[in-house]
């Protein structure tokens, strides 16, 4: 089942750019591409924790701050031969709202 | 519209490499034709010698296969020759009677070998060294015959013996002169490489001049001036090739000693180009592929009618394909009075390096037995790198030095097979050289592709570029003098910067578009590069793209690396009152701040402070009428003072004041790579001066200038750029050598190698002896800073960019719906 809830409006992220999102105890990063779609991973870097959300955004992938990881928007697998992966979220725009499928959290949690 | 029509004339290396550039920037621009000589498609001639010594098969080095030219709707005619060019109706004919019209024509017909004319010549069994048929010939001469005589003991002439040797013939080689290569080595080099060949089998004929060829049906000796002679069944005439210039000169087009072109490869019909062995350029010819391939990139810019590219003539290093020989040459290698040269020799392991010095730079580089630092001579001496600073250890190899003055290219040296190369990836030096030679890779995204080294961040890609240019020989598909931004572009940093301003690219979305960007929006490394070099040459009209900034630069603080921030307000030259003090304090209380400490640059910094929280921070601090210290940016950082005449005894000047001025003048400012200033009161130096990017020392008559120093891993003393008499002057002449910096230097380029790299002699020529330069160049600067000096703090902390500082939250969106 999902459970879709309005999070943030589309304009209120910077194109290839992301936000921070606070859910509870689970920090979520939002990102959105160069062609306005909407992803949604932890805000945790797989490799040492580094803060997704503060990465470069580009293609459909971002590359974390501290080392320059770089991770798939979509899938939340790392590239490259590095090994690891990152919880990701379902994600929706509707009318330049953007919803998160919270019913995906309780499983990240 | 209808397309234009391009045909070219010469199915080769050059010729199909300028193609594959163009369809790269224009792919439905023409109505392409392709005429070859050759019956076969595009295939790699420099691996002619491993397919003669049976390391290779003919269907492995073909680079073009028929399907290529299918599938990019090129027009292709092998085996058909063209025998005119009729420049008036636009025209060419072939042999088999074809015409073709054209609206743009590319030569690329390579070159010939040369046949001596002796007696004889024209025998079967004679036969040069060029292409699939000739090594055909000389392959199905093993098979059946012995003796071999190659005449010729240069490049192609020693590979050509020794893949004869390895079919089993008994092989001699004839030459001129006293020693072998005498165009690649010097004696002492020359020697030692005889010496390893005899080893292996071959037999030499020094100072041997060629008379005639003997035989009736086919060769059965050669006769030497000297009257003596020698059995063979074959020869092999290696003595030197001949640019093919006959067509065009047929055809009027002014030829030399090849076909002369212009530094957009044009010949003296604009409509048509030259590219390859059949050009001359500057009045130099070449006979090496990576020359021809920077010539093909120039062409295809142009005939995509993009035109900022321009040929300038290349430096050329060669290596010898024979397996087991390691050799290496580049540029003037033989000194000429005045040089000095720099020698290694070691008999015992059979290695023999020299290098001939002139001004402290590299002019040429020989070496023999060892040859794992030749890519890295070769860019020293093509970039013209000062060596005062390392020239002691430079012949024990690039491993001696640190690489903070350097940046990653050079460390390659002779690192050992374990060595990691690529961190990202974590491959290492014995992975990439191995997959190299077993699979046959020829071009760095090759490499990329199997070994995924320098795939990533691409840092480590002038390691992996000398590891294939050491690996494969010149032949390897990079061009020597340049290097790429990143994977997303061919183009190198300084061409961008030339299109930036020649094409007036105002925005990163139409720099993308008109450059032919590889990836939508760029990558990690490109974007923060672009977005300095369109803030450096648009100061009014550019707005910034905070997207395409690292965080520290995006938030306006250092990421720490456990997620918080620091904050360093700014102290104008380290000055500050009790009420600063105070404002500081405050504010460390309030938002529980954990830890406070002194910088190294003399300002105090905020340890632990949360994104979230840094708006109010700096809204405090702002209100006590603190800017940003820039402490976390490619930008001017801090000028840091000593007391000066003030308080100090020793003192000569005002340093602490002229500092406040200099911090006042240069604070704001983006910058390639950071920047730091220094003023010191006295030639004791008490604010270390001379390990900054740009150091004051103050002397009883007025100022001494100094440029280029780095404290960081590699410490760099400054080098002195002048002496000034007033403090004017030191703000005039400070501003306009920042401005030289920020127009020149590539982006994460630190001073101190920008001055190694374009010299002391060129930074001086442009900031003191150019008076009116200077002039224009600091008026350059105080424009970009009436634009650059906006605190980003104060902004920030009334309401700007708020979304980079709020996080969403979910619990605050239920309890709103
Ligand atoms: C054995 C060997 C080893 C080499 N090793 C190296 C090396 O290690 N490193 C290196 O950098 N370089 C090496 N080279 C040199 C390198 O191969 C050449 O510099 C390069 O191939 C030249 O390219 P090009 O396009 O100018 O000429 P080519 O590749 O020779 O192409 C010219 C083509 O034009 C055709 N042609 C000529 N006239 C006409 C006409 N009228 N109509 C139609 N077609 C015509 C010819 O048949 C030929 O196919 C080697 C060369 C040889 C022969
Ligand atoms: S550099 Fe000279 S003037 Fe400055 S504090 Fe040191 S001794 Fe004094
Ligand atoms: S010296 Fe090293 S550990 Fe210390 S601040 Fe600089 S980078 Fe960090
Ligand atoms: S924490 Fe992300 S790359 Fe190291």
């Amino acid at each position: 089942m999902n459970d879709w809830i309005p999070v943030t409006k589309l304009e209120e992220i910077p194109r290839l750019g992301a936000r921070k999102l606070q859910a509870g105890e689970l920090d979520i990063a939002l990102f959105r591409t160069g062609s306005d779609e909407v992803f949604a991973l932890r805000d945790r870097c797989p490799h040492r924790g580094g803060p997704l959300s503060q990465g470069i955004v580009h293609g459909e992938a971002v590359t974390c701050p501290l080392h320059n990881w770089k991770i798939d928007l979509q899938s939340g697998e790392v590239q490259g031969p590095d090994q690891g992966c990152v919880h990701s979220f379902a994600v929706r725009i509707e009318e330049g709202v953007v919803y998160l499928d919270i019913a995906s959290l309780e499983s990240a949690a | 519209m209808k397309k234009q029509k391009l045909i070219l004339i010469g199915n080769g290396m050059a010729g199909v490499r300028t193609l594959e550039e163009l369809l790269k920037l224009e792919a439905d621009l023409y109505d392409i034709s392709v005429f070859g000589a050759e019956p076969h498609p595009n295939y790699n001639r420099i691996m002619l010698s491993p397919v003669l010594a049976g390391e290779k098969q003919v269907e492995e080095i073909v680079l073009n296969s028929r399907e290529w030219y299918a599938e990019n709707h090129i027009t292709l005619h092998t085996g058909d020759p063209v025998t005119a060019i009729d420049r008036k109706a636009r025209q060419i004919t072939t042999a088999s009677g074809m015409s073709a019209s054209y609206d743009r024509l590319l030569l690329a017909t390579g070159s010939n070998p040369f046949i001596i004319p002796v007696p004889g010549h024209d025998l079967p069994g004679v036969v040069g060294f060029r292409d699939i048929q000739d090594v055909e010939t000389m392959l199905a001469s093993a098979r059946q015959y012995k003796k071999a005589v190659v005449i010729g003991g240069g490049l192609l002439g020693l590979e050509a013996a020794n893949g004869l040797k390895k079919n089993g013939m008994d092989v001699t080689v004839v030459h001129l002169m006293d020693m072998l290569m005498e165009r690649q080595l010097d004696k002492p080099a020359a020697t030692l490489l005889k010496a390893s060949l005899e080893e292996g089998g071959l037999k030499f004929l020094m100072e041997a001049q060629t008379e005639a060829i003997l035989g009736d049906q086919r060769v059965t000796g050669v006769r030497f001036k000297d009257g003596t002679e020698i059995d063979t069944d074959l020869v092999v005439m290696a003595v030197g090739i001949r640019p093919n210039m006959a067509l065009a000169d047929a055809a009027g087009l002014h030829c030399e000693r090849g076909i002369v072109v212009n530094d957009t490869l044009q010949t003296f019909d604009p409509r048509i180009y030259a590219v390859g062995e059949c050009v001359q350029h500057r009045n130099n010819t070449y006979g090496l592929v990576a020359p021809l391939f920077e010539q093909a990139k120039v062409c295809a810019n142009h005939l995509a009618q993009l035109g900022y590219g321009r040929y300038q003539g290349s430096v050329t290093s060669t290596k010898l394909k024979v397996t087991g020989i390691d050799l290496f040459s580049a540029g003037e290698f033989n000194e000429a009075e005045g040089d000095e040269t720099l020698v290694l020799q070691d008999p015992a392991q059979g290695v023999y390096k020299k290098l001939v010095i002139r001004d402290n730079r590299i002019k040429g580089a020989v070496m023999y037995g060892d040859t794992m630092d030749g890519s890295w001579y070769f860019q020293l001496l093509r970039e013209a790198t000062d060596i005062s600073s390392f020239r002691n250890t430079i012949l024990f190899g690039q491993h001696d030095l640190g690489d903070a003055g350097h940046g990653e290219e050079t460390r390659v040296g002779m690192l050992s097979d374990e060595a990691e190369i690529c961190g990202c990836n974590g491959v290492c030096k014995g992975e990439i050289v191995n997959a190299i030679t077993s699979q046959g890779l020829f071009t760095l995204d090759e490499v990329r592709a199997h070994t995924k080294a320098s795939a990533s961040c691409g840092s480590c890609t002038g390691m992996v570029e000398a590891l294939l240019a050491s690996t494969v020989g010149e032949g390897y598909a990079a061009t020597p003098s340049k290097k790429a931004v990143c994977g997303c572009t061919s183009y190198s940093h300084d061409e961008v910067r030339k299109a930036i301003s020649e094409l007036g690219l105002k925005s990163m979305p139409e720099l993308f578009d008109k450059l032919d960007w590889g990836t939508p929006d760029g990558c990690p490394s490109c974007r923060p590069a672009l977005n300095y070099y369109l803030l450096a040459a648009w100061p009014a009209e550019y707005r910034d793209d905070a997207q395409s900034r690292f965080i520290n630069e995006r938030a306006h603080g250092n990421i720490q690396k456990d997620g918080s921030y620091s904050v360093v307000p700014r102290m104008f030259g380290g000055l500050c009152s009790a009420d600063d003090l105070r404002a500081i304090a405050d504010v460390a209380d309030k938002f529980e701040v954990p830890e406070i400490k002194v910088t190294g640059g003399q300002r105090i910094d905020l340890f632990g402070v949360k994104k979230e929280q840094l708006p109010a921070v700096w809204k405090d601090l702002s209100e006590a009428g603190f800017v940003s210290g820039h402490a976390y940016g490619k930008a001017l950082r801090t000028v840091k003072t000593c007391v000066g005449k003030n308080w100090c005894r020793f003192g000569t000047q005002d340093s602490t004041g002229l500092g406040v001025k200099l911090e006042e003048l240069t604070w704001g400012s983006w910058m390639p790579h950071k920047f730091k200033l220094a003023v010191s009161g006295c030639p004791r130096n008490c604010a270390e001066a001379t390990i900054k990017d740009l150091g004051v020392v103050c002397v009883d008559s007025g100022y001494e200038l100094h440029i280029g120093g780095n404290g960081g891993i590699k410490v760099r003393v400054t080098d002195l750029l002048c002496k000034v008499e007033s403090e004017q002057e030191v703000l005039e002449y400070t501003g306009a050598f920042i401005q030289c910096y920020r127009e020149e230097a590539r982006y994460l380029e630190r001073t101190a190698p920008w001055v190694e790299r374009v010299s002391l002699n060129y930074v001086k020529q442009r900031v003191v002896e150019d008076k009116v330069g200077r002039k224009a160049l600091y008026e350059r600067f105080k424009l970009s800073q009436q634009y650059a000096q906006v605190d980003p703090w104060k902004a920030r902390a009334e309401g700007a960019e708020t979304h980079e500082f709020t996080p969403l939250s979910i619990d605050r969106m239920r309890a709103a719906s």
